[in-house]
């Protein structure tokens, strides 16, 4: 039997996504995305000195990423700071943006990138990758290229997209056992190359359903490129 | 005669259409010069021109035979350049440029000087020109004391300053207004008109940094938060055709409020 999405959507198709450029005044850059009930908002400062002098690098500039989910973003009230999760998550962002970023351009610099997620209902990570991607091209920092992220999922046999929380706690009933059977997979796709610059695999896959989520990945990666691109544009004020 | 009439006629009907065609030129004349005004929105990644007879300039790059946005703003051709104006984000210092900068620190030898940059800046005693007693440097200029500099070089460690041209000072008095470094050009307007304006209408000496450190002082207080409106207005409406007119009608509309108030209250006296 074919699993059948619990909101009803087809195998390829996202929630409803939300994008928006400019929306914090003070800071040098920023934006919000959001997939249906995940939304994450990221303010960029910099390029600008960076303290502590120890971490200064003469050969390019650092990228920080700080992610965190608000204390009220989930349904039990996450304790302030920073986790093992929050920062394994802050690590691979910055991974997946270094890439595209010219940081050789500012020596002995620091850029910021402050990633809150206000709501949460899995794959903040890539909402939050989706807006810092924004939000450093509206800070005016030179990239190569965009970046999109987007999470595939393998529910029972079914490679699906943007997996909610419920699809991601999805379990069988085996043997009078419960088996959890949702394998979600993180992408991030750059635009123009198509190289890959996040994966991360969190249960069992067959390396016949990784080629497939990957190409699915990839058409979704384009649609989401396609939403980044419109939000930037419509941006003409700047508030500063 | 019939013939005739109708010779005259068709003459007026090729007159008719000759005009007509004239006033399609007219027309396709406009829309040309529209669509240059217009200039288009650009991301990174995104290819802004195809062939091999285009030039990478600021914010673009070359890959093959196109040429590649890798900064987001308008992009503008001029012929064969291909450019991209930034709409948003820091000052990135370039030699040459004129700026206002904030002495933050003393050292033996000179002095550090914010420039709202990516990097801090330092200007040597040896870059000064005059006498300068180098037993106390504060005397020559002191913390927070607002300058005006060029950029001399930008090296790995920093950025270097000079003193050495005409025009570059101390600032005394006045106020600091700071601005989107991106936002200068249309703050100083066309060869200087859109500074010029507020000059004339505010009576103020304006001072404008490359890094977006605006310098305003008037004979008083008034006038120069009057120039400091208008400074606003600009930056917040930067893309409306004929700004300049715009800027001096409010600041005459300006001028006048106060005087009235005055009026009322020498009437209530």
């Amino acid at each position: 039997m074919a699993y059948k999405r619990p909101d009803g959507r087809n195998y390829d198709e996202t929630r409803k996504i939300e994008a928006k450029v400019g929306i914090i005044k003070r800071a040098d850059g920023s934006a919000m995305f959001s997939f249906g009930n995940s939304k994450a908002i990221v303010a960029v400062y910099g390029p600008r000195q960076l303290h502590p002098q120890h971490l200064q690098n003469p050969e390019k500039c650092l990228l920080r990423c700080y992610y965190d989910m608000m204390s009220f973003s989930v349904a039990e009230r996450k304790r302030p700071g920073p986790t093992r999760r929050s920062t394994e998550v802050s690590y691979v962002t910055s991974n997946a943006l270094k890439k595209v970023l010219k940081l050789e351009d500012f020596p002995n610099s620091v850029i910021d990138v402050y990633i809150l997620i206000v709501e949460a209902d899995a794959s903040t990570r890539c909402a939050g990758i989706n807006a810092a991607s924004m939000a450093l091209a509206h800070a005016g920092i030179p990239m190569k290229e965009l970046v999109s992220s987007i999470s595939i999922g393998k529910i029972g046999d079914a490679i699906v997209a943007d997996l909610t929380k419920e699809e991601e706690d999805y379990s069988i009933k085996k043997d009078g056992k419960e088996i959890k059977a949702a394998t979600d997979i993180p992408f991030a796709f750059q635009s123009r190359s198509g190289k890959i610059s996040l994966m991360q695999l969190d249960g069992k896959v067959s390396i016949d359903d990784l080629k497939r989520a990957i190409s699915l990945g990839k058409k979704m990666s384009k649609k989401i490129i396609e939403i980044q691109t419109q939000a930037l544009k419509k941006v003409k004020e700047d508030k500063k | 005669m019939e013939k005739e009439e109708k010779k005259t006629k068709t003459k007026k009907i090729e007159k008719k259409e000759i005009k007509e065609e004239k006033e399609v030129e007219k027309k396709e004349v406009k829309k040309v010069e529209i669509e240059r005004k217009k200039r288009e929105m650009v991301v990174p990644g995104e290819v802004v021109a195809k062939g091999a007879e285009f030039l990478p300039s600021d914010g673009t790059r070359r890959e093959g035979e196109e040429v590649i946005a890798t900064r987001f703003g308008l992009l503008e051709k001029t012929d064969r350049l291909v450019k991209i104006i930034p709409l948003s984000g820091v000052y990135i210092p370039r030699v040459g440029n004129t700026v206002i900068g904030q002495v933050i620190d003393i050292t033996f030898n000179g002095w550090i000087i914010d420039v709202v940059a990516p990097n801090i800046a330092f200007l040597s005693v040896a870059e000064c020109a005059g006498y300068i007693n180098k037993k106390d440097l504060a005397e020559h200029f002191g913390f927070r004391d607002n300058i005006v500099t060029k950029i001399k070089s930008i090296k790995l460690k920093g950025i270097d300053l000079t003193m050495k041209e005409r025009g570059l000072r101390k600032l005394e008095g006045g106020i600091i207004v700071r601005i989107n470094p991106t936002r200068v050009p249309r703050v100083i307007g066309r060869a200087g008109s859109m500074v010029n304006t507020i000059k004339s209408e505010t009576g103020c000496s304006i001072t404008v940094g490359q890094n977006g450190v605006i310098w305003v002082k008037g004979k008083n207080p008034e006038d120069e938060l009057l120039a400091k409106k208008a400074i606003d207005l600009i930056v917040q409406k930067p893309f409306i055709e004929g700004l300049t007119e715009k800027v001096k009608e409010f600041l005459i509309e300006q001028k006048k409020k106060p005087k009235i108030k005055e009026k009322e209250k020498e009437k209530e006296k």
